[in-house]
């Protein structure tokens, strides 16, 4: 009697524990595709419209929203949880659906010319301090910036150098000296920008540099000269100035009207040249002319010789025998360096 | 010089903060949504265009203007609102005689249009028309899609991946599981696209599962799929490229077997046999003068099994 409660009892808990599930299980004839990071399902099961017409539209796709919903849920319960401030949390997994990204991915930021040499040479940074000790003030000072350490543009008073000019003025000279600092640094910047977007940027004029060669300089005195309105025409030059290199041609062109002399000259050339039967020779033209014909002899000359000389063809040509063999071509007909095609032996 | 070939140099620190949120990052921020009308919008485009916004609140502008733009035609003004508001997705209503009730689905990459769909609606309930109780704002909703379209269909394919863009909200670590309250469910039947919103109720099934109930709260469409732009393959690939420092990084002379068992591959040096050490007997002692022939065994590294 006992036994028989007890296994009536598990039968009982049995089918409630069934019961329980039953009213979490959903069946489909395709899984789903879960994607937990973005709280995603995807079903891919057939809906048969035949269904949809026959019910109510709207209770259709309630109760189709409930199953999925269900699954999705179940899925997302069977996640790690955790306990946060009296709250339940599922952790999520990384989103595994591919999206594409809002913008691309940043680029590194492109080497500057320092930073290019000081990996050539291998030079690496050193870490200096913050604070550096200031022997006047006797205390920690920062190294840079407001209040530093070790002011020099506090001074009150400056050394005049031996060489120096005694009435120039020696602050004024730093203050310039450190603008020109900063402007240099402000103009290597921008050429770095430049250099990393692949912009030309001009390189004429005087750019600042600790010595200007005199090329240099030169050349920024003929840039100098043609910056006017009037392209430098009227820019008178210097008594022993020499003229710019580099400059490049100006054209020339000959008078309209006036010199017929020479006008005359050049159209009778010109119909004499026509007139004539006789071709006119070009010296260049004829010696390619006849090399190349050496050429076709002696390639047949080895055709015929037949498959045995092939079989040298590789390690050279035959070098003597058509070097020297032959001397029956113009003496002055060498071209000059227009081709190249020659023969080894005979350069 | 503030700016150089496109390269902008920030003058104070709050427009460089500024430039900075701007910028491409490594991992992305949630995308952005502007929502705006065109030359002329019905009442039913310009609800569900509100309702759309509410859906996706803190992420997204509301144009209150209208903006006479085609988007199939030109996008440069879509382009340059993506700029200025720096929103990738954009949501585009219409009205007119040809194609009403007329809805453009969009996204941007890189400030160009990636792509577009056009979705007609047919049936139209808004938040607002049905009296319960909404979810809080921000909430992080349940995307569901349903109805083999979305599998094969090309078309459906895109716009299932442009809806999961433009709905899922914020990327999480974790969620709070009582805070599952928003379903959106889109169905692909009959050549068309039911998007519907549910409240999601959770009851209790005597195990820890919770049960579901749902309750519609809208708002809900019908759409009908009209013109599309989707972006070339290419490009497509393009944008889907993810930046190297996010790439997991491979791990060395670890490997897993069939049934998941850890090995490890050790390297040692060659062991010299010649000093080893074994038993010492009067008979095995080195004499003078004896050359010792080494043994020298060229084994190649082996795999230890390493506990797991």
């Amino acid at each position: 009697m006992a036994a028989c409660s007890v296994e009536e009892l598990l039968a009982k808990a049995e089918q409630e524990e069934a019961e329980k599930l039953k009213s979490i299980t959903v069946l489909k004839e395709l899984e789903l595709d879960f994607d937990i990071g973005n709280l995603l399902a995807c079903d891919k099961n057939r809906i048969e419209s035949r269904d949809f017409r026959e019910q109510k539209k709207e209770d259709f796709l309630r109760s189709l929203a409930r199953d999925n919903t269900q699954l999705l849920i179940n899925e997302i319960w069977k996640q790690p949880t955790e306990r946060v401030e009296e709250a339940i949390v599922a952790k999520l997994p990384e989103p595994t659906i591919p999206l594409p990204r809002e913008k691309p991915p940043p680029k590194p930021r492109p080497p500057t010319r320092w930073e290019q040499f000081a990996k050539l040479k291998g030079i690496q940074k050193k870490k200096k301090t913050n604070l550096v000790w200031d022997e006047t003030a006797k205390e920690w000072r920062r190294r840079w910036g407001y209040k530093r350490a070790n002011d020099n543009t506090k001074d009150w008073m400056a050394e005049v150098p031996e060489t120096a000019d005694p009435n120039e003025d020696q602050f004024a000279k730093r203050i310039k000296a450190k603008k020109e600092r900063v402007a240099k640094n402000e103009f290597n910047r921008l050429k770095n920008i430049a250099r990393a977007q692949k912009v030309k940027v001009p390189g004429v004029g005087l750019t600042p540099k600790t010595k200007q060669s005199k090329d240099e300089l030169g050349r920024a005195v003929s840039v100098a000269k043609t910056s006017t309105a009037s392209m430098g025409r009227f820019q008178d030059s210097l008594p022993k100035e020499k003229r710019a290199k580099n400059t490049g041609k100006k054209r020339k062109f000959e008078p309209l009207i006036g010199d017929f002399s020479n006008e005359r000259q050049k159209q009778l050339e010109l119909l004499k040249v026509m007139d004539s039967k006789k071709p006119k020779l070009d010296i260049t033209k004829a010696v390619n002319k006849q090399m190349r014909e050496d050429d076709r002899e002696e390639a047949a000359a080895r055709h015929k010789k037949g498959k045995k000389g092939r079989q040298g063809n590789m390690s050279g040509k035959p070098r003597g025998k058509g070097g020297k063999g032959k001397g029956g071509r113009p003496a002055g007909g060498r071209p000059g360096g227009g081709k190249k095609k020659g023969k080894p032996g005979k350069h | 010089m503030t700016q150089l070939g496109g390269v902008i140099k920030p003058k104070t620190k709050r427009s460089k903060r500024f430039l900075e949120s701007r910028a491409p990052k490594l991992t992305e921020t949630e995308k952005s949504a502007m929502i705006m009308k065109g030359g002329n919008t019905s009442e039913t485009v310009t609800r569900a265009l509100k309702d759309i916004y509410s859906l996706k609140k803190p992420n997204a502008v509301l144009y209150k203007k209208k903006n006479i733009t085609r988007p199939f035609e030109d996008s440069t003004s879509l382009e340059f609102f993506s700029k200025k508001t720096d929103c990738s997705l954009f949501l585009f209503g219409s009205h007119n005689k040809k194609r009403p009730n007329n809805l453009i689905f969009g996204r941007l990459f890189d400030f160009h249009v990636l792509d577009m769909i056009e979705l007609g609606i047919e049936k139209y309930v808004s938040l607002s028309d049905i009296k319960v109780s909404k979810f809080p704002e921000g909430t992080k909703p349940m995307l569901i899609f349903a109805g083999e379209a979305f599998d094969t269909d090309n078309e459906h394919k895109r716009l299932k991946s442009l809806l999961i863009d433009f709905f899922r909200g914020p990327t999480v670590s974790a969620v709070r599981l009582a805070g599952l309250e928003h379903v959106l469910h889109f169905t692909a039947l009959d050549g068309k696209i039911f998007m519907r919103s549910y409240k999601c109720l959770l009851k209790k099934s005597g195990c820890r599962t919770p049960r579901i109930e749902l309750e519609e709260i809208g708002p809900s469409f019908d759409f009908v799929l009209r013109r599309t732009h989707l972006a070339s393959d290419d490009l497509y690939k393009l944008a889907h490229r993810q930046p190297k420092a996010l790439k997991p990084k491979k791990k060395k002379n670890i490997s897993h077997d069939a049934f998941g068992t850890k090995f490890g591959r050790v390297h040692m040096q060659k062991q010299d046999l010649s000093k080893l050490q074994t038993r010492k007997m009067k008979g095995l002692r080195k004499r003078k003068g004896e050359v010792v022939d080494e043994e020298q065994d060229a084994e190649a590294p082996k795999a230890a099994k390493v506990e797991s």
